[in-house]
């Protein structure tokens, strides 16, 4: 990529509240269901219909905006967007304009070993749109089918400074977003289901140019991944088209996931002209001090409160605190795990090792474990009475992550114990040393080598459950004994 | 206060109103003559009064976060001119 241009990034997210009901109306907000079975008079925009506004949500939106950093306004209000199109059954959105919930915060990301601080702009509410539903191909198709069930769904659109300046910062801050707005439960921010979206707006500059160069606005961003590498792909047509002097027109482009490029999706001739006015139907809104000083006890610890404890109480390098305070659901695994269990560490070392490397491998969620904490720490306390070893334990974890099942259950019935009791192993030892001549006397004749093949024997005979240490011990005393 | 044709054109553009050339005059003036009435508004004196978002004195009207399903889909629907596998059937939109 060329030296001579700076990147220059701004995100817009849009982030589902995961409220019981929809924003203006009494619908479910629930996820995936039937089309239509959600839907009443109001979030189908019948003539007439009166929105009232749902508490929870302006709470969750205090909530957001606290763990954003941002003012929270004593007075902010909801405007009308117009706009034309079949899932936005009003042909207006319910947003706001001059006056959002939320302004001028922050977040802090650490790119490289790199810390640094992204403004926030704003944070507004608003209600999502209906999903359009294309027939067959999108060639052939005659028609288009409406669903209404996410119209009404109340939505925080979060607008970022233009502060970002690469495709790996994006994916940071969208990350360290994604984790605080978990953090302070306000949704469940699942970029598949559509509860966390996210609209880039790139451009490039010579470096050193104060001004911004022209932006595409980049949507269909469906993950991290497809993020990143549309930001990327951008950035390179971009300067590409510079060097070629070509002018870079402002446009909204999609993300193409199957061939991996943006394209133009429509001209901006026509500019958009939304004639925002202020909502007759809802009556502003005055948040009290107290209300935000309400919301403010009510917040959870957050994740850099989390890592500073973590790293503190467990000694825990700052890496492995970063990752346990990812989630609120890691660290709730790490904190219940403590509670029965000192060492942190070696929690830690279980929960980035082996938990991470099934989940990965299994592609699931922490909260979906079978494995609690309390079955972890069975396990970790069975490990230091000596009843089952390190290597072995693993195993024992692996099929406590298959079936749930306890480490004491699972050791009985593969009979799988550690053989710790000196007498049984000291019989077996003895045998093998019976068997054994020639590696005996090779020992007494300083082949000190032989010791390892007697104990390979011992381990074979126990099918590897003898206690290594014990097996040494008992060994050496029984050989210079003779 | 007349208003220009580009505007009523632009106007009726944002309303997906198909205007003649004819409606297109008559609405330049017709506009422009309500917009002038409603521009007497600007005569007044308006230093240190404060800008009015809504037209009652009420603040924080909310409803509890309850969840009461609405009418069954099929009473929902029955309005639309299409319908097909529970949803309205609207023309091509790419």
């Amino acid at each position: 990529m060329s030296k001579e241009f700076e990147t220059v990034i701004g995100l817009e997210v849009h982030v589902e509240l995961k409220t019981s009901s929809k924003i203006f109306c009494s619908c479910s907000n629930e996820f995936g269901a039937k089309p239509n079975t959600n839907v009443c008079p109001i979030c189908s925009g019948f003539p007439g219909m009166l929105p009232v506004l749902n508490e929870q949500v302006v709470d969750y939106a205090i909530k957001s905006g606290l763990a954003l950093n941002c003012e929270i306004a004593d007075y902010c209000k909801f405007d009308r967007k117009n706009y034309f199109y079949p899932d936005l059954p009003k042909a207006y959105q319910i947003s706001q304009y001059d006056l959002p919930i939320c302004k001028t915060g922050y977040l802090d990301i650490e790119v490289n070993n790199e810390k640094k601080r992204i403004g926030i702009t704003r944070a507004h509410l608003e209600e999502d749109a209906g999903k359009l539903v294309h027939q067959g191909t999108i060639s052939s198709t005659t028609f288009s089918l409406v669903d209404l069930n996410r119209s009404g769904v109340p939505l925080l659109e979060i607008v970022s400074e233009p502060d970002l300046r690469s495709a790996q910062e994006a994916r940071a801050y969208m990350e360290k977003l994604r984790s605080l707005l978990l953090f302070a439960g306000v949704s469940d921010c699942k970029m598949e289901e559509g509860s966390l979206r996210c609209d880039a707006n790139v451009s490039v500059r010579p470096y050193g140019q104060e001004e911004l160069g022209t932006r595409a606005e980049i949507k269909n961003l469906n993950s991290f991944k497809a993020m990143e590498k549309a930001i990327e792909y951008e950035v390179r047509r971009q300067i590409e088209a510079i060097e070629d002097g070509e002018e870079i027109i402002q446009e909204t482009r999609t993300w193409e996931e199957e061939r991996q490029i943006t394209r133009s999706m429509r001209s901006k001739e026509e500019a958009h002209d939304y004639r925002y006015f202020p909502e007759p139907d809802l009556p502003p809104l005055r948040i009290s001090r107290e209300w935000v000083e309400r919301i403010l006890q009510s917040m959870p610890e957050m994740p850099e409160k989390a890592r500073e404890r973590l790293m503190k109480a467990y000694g825990l390098s700052e890496y492995d605190a970063n990752l346990l305070t990812l989630t609120p659901d890691y660290l709730a695994f790490f904190d219940g795990c403590t509670l029965y269990y000192k060492d942190g560490k070696t929690i830690s070392n279980w929960m980035m090792g082996e938990l991470n490397k099934l989940l990965n491998q299994h592609n699931m969620d922490i909260a979906e474990c079978k494995i609690t904490p309390a079955a972890l720490v069975d396990m970790l306390k069975l490990i230091d009475e000596g009843r089952i070893s390190g290597k072995m334990a693993k195993d024992v974890f692996e099929a406590m992550f298959e079936t749930g099942a306890d480490a004491e259950q699972i050791i009985k019935e593969k009979g799988m114990e550690q053989i710790s009791d000196e007498a049984a192993l000291g019989a077996i030892i003895q045998e093998v040393i019976d068997k054994n001549p020639g590696a005996v006397e090779d020992y007494h004749n300083g082949k000190k080598k032989a010791t390892g093949y007697l104990v390979g024997q011992v381990m074979q005979a126990t099918r590897g459950q003898a206690n290594p240490s014990l097996v040494n011990k008992i060994l050496s005393q029984k050989l210079n004994q003779k | 206060m007349a208003l220009s044709i580009q505007e009523v054109q632009h106007v009726a553009l944002l309303a997906r109103l198909n205007l003649r050339k004819d409606e297109e005059e008559k609405y330049a003036e017709q506009l422009g003559s309500i917009l002038q009435y409603a521009d007497k508004l600007n005569e007044l004196d308006t230093e240190g009064v404060e800008p009015l978002d809504h037209i009652l004195p009420v603040f924080n009207v909310f409803r509890e976060d309850k969840v009461n399903p609405g009418p069954a889909r099929e009473e929902i629907l029955a309005n639309a001119p299409l319908v097909e596998e529970g949803q309205y059937k609207v023309p091509k939109i790419i």
